[in-house]
């Protein structure tokens, strides 16, 4: 045989073409059933986006463990988008075009989530956010769901436990006017708070970023409410407790999910003491669910207790296989179908069914810092 | 009444960490005529220093105590003082006989190289952490009035300050070698004296009072981020700029001044939202009846 170089070329080109046709059909033909995943591994927002991703991967070892769905294994495809903008559109297109993903999970973060979406939607590749919780992720279209509960629901949980458990006449709102979050949280919470028959004491704001809260402190003291609403982010709340504290505020402070983290503790210390806030669920809940969770994730990562993010992460991979199997098919409109008729999931983070945008409807669970630690306290239900 | 009273302790504490870094932008100014925005950098630098610093000092001294926080300080405020000569050094030397311009937009370069740096997760990463307590702390109660010590401890600290600062310009060889290059640099340099040395040593003293600053600021606040100097940075400069710039009780009067009137438009419910504006807008109104600052000079400039 004498082959010249140009066919060589050509033979080589021919096999690579054909090889990359191979390794691209495991989506949806292969003997695995392929998911991608974009998460916050690096950057601002990385222990958000380690905990959701180490809860995905929970859940995908152990439903392969027990055999997959539809006779198939999961194969688990994930991209880190760094916490910055621009970057989820980028790997969300090459999951999708390159990786030929059955379907999406993620983000933890909004404003990431609401990027990739368009993509997913316009490929009809269904999309699974963890705890995107800003009610415009949902609304881009039919392909795309979340397993949290949404803002708007947080916001009108916080007033009932401040008109029932803390039993507050008078509470004082201290909004963050420079996240969206904060003022959605702080309006549907007047407006639950009001309904009940509550009244509104002070209304101060701040800037997410702002050392100096003690001018609207004093304000909110010298206006004497029962309680104080701050629905901010665990770097400004901690301040805002020790501050608070300074003052002779003695009175609880309470807010939303944004107060979940470590730092909370390791800088507000003793001054968070005593507050409460709303999130997704609880580790140390006495739910048979719960418990087999947090044992099987702390084998898995030497030990850690799985946060909201983690058991949120989990929740969605959960979700997914789900649907798949119920679906009976990995085609993107039959996933769709199945995960939109969902009535009844048994999550970690509590029972949840889809409603017609597509939002978890659940319950929520109220934490209080004891002892330096995040306590379960009770279960608010939708 | 006593919530007028306790807004006023709340400016004046306030008002004091600005007077205090004010104090680091108006020298600088006063000897060179230019602004360093690397100064709130340096802050930042500063807080990060006495977070890095403390542990080894708490195998030696007990912490919190006086004894353990002033060594804390020391160390940060030389560390500081190194970092500030190497900026001048690196950055602003060369351009020593450029246009005014190019040092000041070499100035916001260095400043936004600093924060990014330090954001970077091998640096100090861009999360807040926990800043440790340096200093035993009580809450006084006077009248219905709450005073935390560590407030007073900046109040005290910056008169120190102020006065330690007014002695080296006024009274030792050192400052009238400074009075000297901000009059004429040129001419300074006939009379024998080494205009590198005394700008040198201007940013070392600039930047100790930066890392002095940064950590009273961190003690008040303790959480601490690479971009934690921006904000007071800015207010500060504002407040030097009030006082008169290049006048140091200036900047201690424009730092209170600014404190108090962001205290009590804060204070206001429904009206928080504005307080930057609504103290801004009072500022404006005083440089437009009293253009060279509050206890600034006129001068006319000679074409």
């Amino acid at each position: 045989m004498n082959l010249k170089m140009r066919d060589l070329l050509f033979i080589g080109a021919c096999s690579a073409i054909t090889l990359t046709f191979i390794s691209c059909g495991g989506g949806n033909s292969g003997s695995t059933i392929l998911v991608g995943e974009f998460a916050s591994l690096t950057g601002k927002e990385a222990t958000f986006g380690i905990s959701s991703h180490e809860g995905t991967q929970l859940a995908i070892e152990e439903l392969n463990a027990s055999g997959g769905v539809l006779g198939k294994k999961f194969e688990l495809k994930t991209e880190d988008d760094q916490s910055k903008a621009g970057e989820p559109a980028n790997v969300v297109n090459k999951l999708i075009s390159k990786d030929g993903v059955v379907a999406i999970l993620g983000e933890v973060a909004s404003s990431r989530s609401l990027e990739a979406a368009p993509i997913a939607q316009q490929n009809k590749i269904p999309m699974i956010s963890p705890a995107s919780t800003n009610p415009k992720v949902t609304e881009t279209g039919d392909y795309i769901f979340r397993v949290c509960f949404i803002d708007p629901f947080q916001g009108t949980v916080m007033a009932n436990f401040a008109t029932k458990t803390l039993k507050a006449k008078k509470v004082a709102v201290f909004t963050d006017v420079k996240s969206d979050y904060s003022k959605g949280l702080a309006k549907f919470f007047k407006e639950g708070f009001t309904k009940a028959g509550g009244t509104i004491a002070g209304e101060l704001d701040f800037n997410g970023g702002d050392k100096d809260f003690k001018a609207q402190l004093t304000a909110i003291k010298s206006a004497a409410p029962d309680a104080v609403f701050v629905p901010g982010y665990y770097t400004d709340v901690a301040l805002i407790c020790i501050q608070a504290k300074q003052l002779g505020l003695n009175v609880p402070l309470f807010g939303g999910d944004g107060w979940e983290s470590e730092t909370l503790l390791n800088i507000g210390k003793e001054a968070v003491e005593g507050h409460y806030f709303s999130t997704h669920y609880a580790a140390d809940a006495a739910s048979p669910k719960v418990t087999a969770f947090v044992a099987a994730y702390k084998k898995r990562y030497n030990g850690k207790v799985p946060d909201a993010m983690a058991a949120l992460g989990y929740d969605s991979a959960m979700f997914l296989a789900d649907g798949i199997k119920r679906a009976g098919s990995t085609e993107g409109d039959k996933i769709r179908a199945a995960l939109a008729a969902t009535k009844d999931f048994d999550a970690v983070t509590g029972k949840m069914m889809i409603n017609e945008k597509r939002d978890a409807v659940k319950s929520a669970v109220i934490l209080q810092v004891k002892g330096g630690a995040f306590k379960y306290l009770e279960t608010v239900s939708p | 009444m006593e919530w007028f009273f306790q807004q006023l302790i709340n400016g004046l504490a306030l008002g004091s960490i600005y007077a205090l870094i004010a104090l680091g932008y108006t020298m600088v100014y006063g000897v060179l005529r230019f602004i360093n925005f690397a100064h709130s950098d340096v802050l930042m630098l500063g807080a990060f220093s006495a977070y890095y610093v403390a542990p080894t000092i708490e195998r030696v001294l007990p912490l919190p105590s006086v004894l353990g926080a002033l060594v804390i300080i020391l160390i940060s405020t030389l560390i500081c003082a190194g970092i500030g000569m190497l900026i001048e050094f690196l950055a602003y030397r060369p351009l020593r006989n450029r246009p005014k311009l190019t040092v000041l937009i070499t100035a916001i370069g260095v400043s936004l190289f600093i924060e990014f740096t330090c954001q970077h997760k091998s640096v100090f990463g861009a999360d807040t952490k926990p800043f440790p307590n340096l200093l035993p702390s009580t809450d006084f109660h006077l009248l219905g009035l709450i005073i935390s010590s560590n407030d007073l401890v900046v109040v005290f600290i910056t008169i120190i300050l102020l006065m330690a600062l007014w002695f080296i310009v006024q009274r030792t060889k050192m400052g009238t070698a400074m009075r000297a290059v901000s009059f004429n640099q040129q001419a300074a340099a006939l009379m024998g004296i080494n205009i590198n040395k005394i700008i040198s040593f201007t940013f070392g003293l600039g930047s100790g009072l930066a890392a002095i600053a940064g950590i009273l600021y961190a003690l008040k606040a303790p959480g601490i981020e690479p971009l934690m100097g921006v904000q007071p940075g800015l207010r500060a400069f504002v407040a030097a700029v009030l006082g008169g710039i290049g006048n140091l009780p200036g900047a201690a009067l424009g730092g209170l001044l600014l404190g108090l009137l962001e205290t009590f438009a804060g204070g206001i419910s429904g009206l928080s939202n504005y307080r930057d504006g609504i103290a801004f807008a009072i500022l404006i109104l005083i440089l437009l009846f009293k253009p060279a600052g509050l206890l600034g000079k006129a001068t006319v400039e000679k074409v």
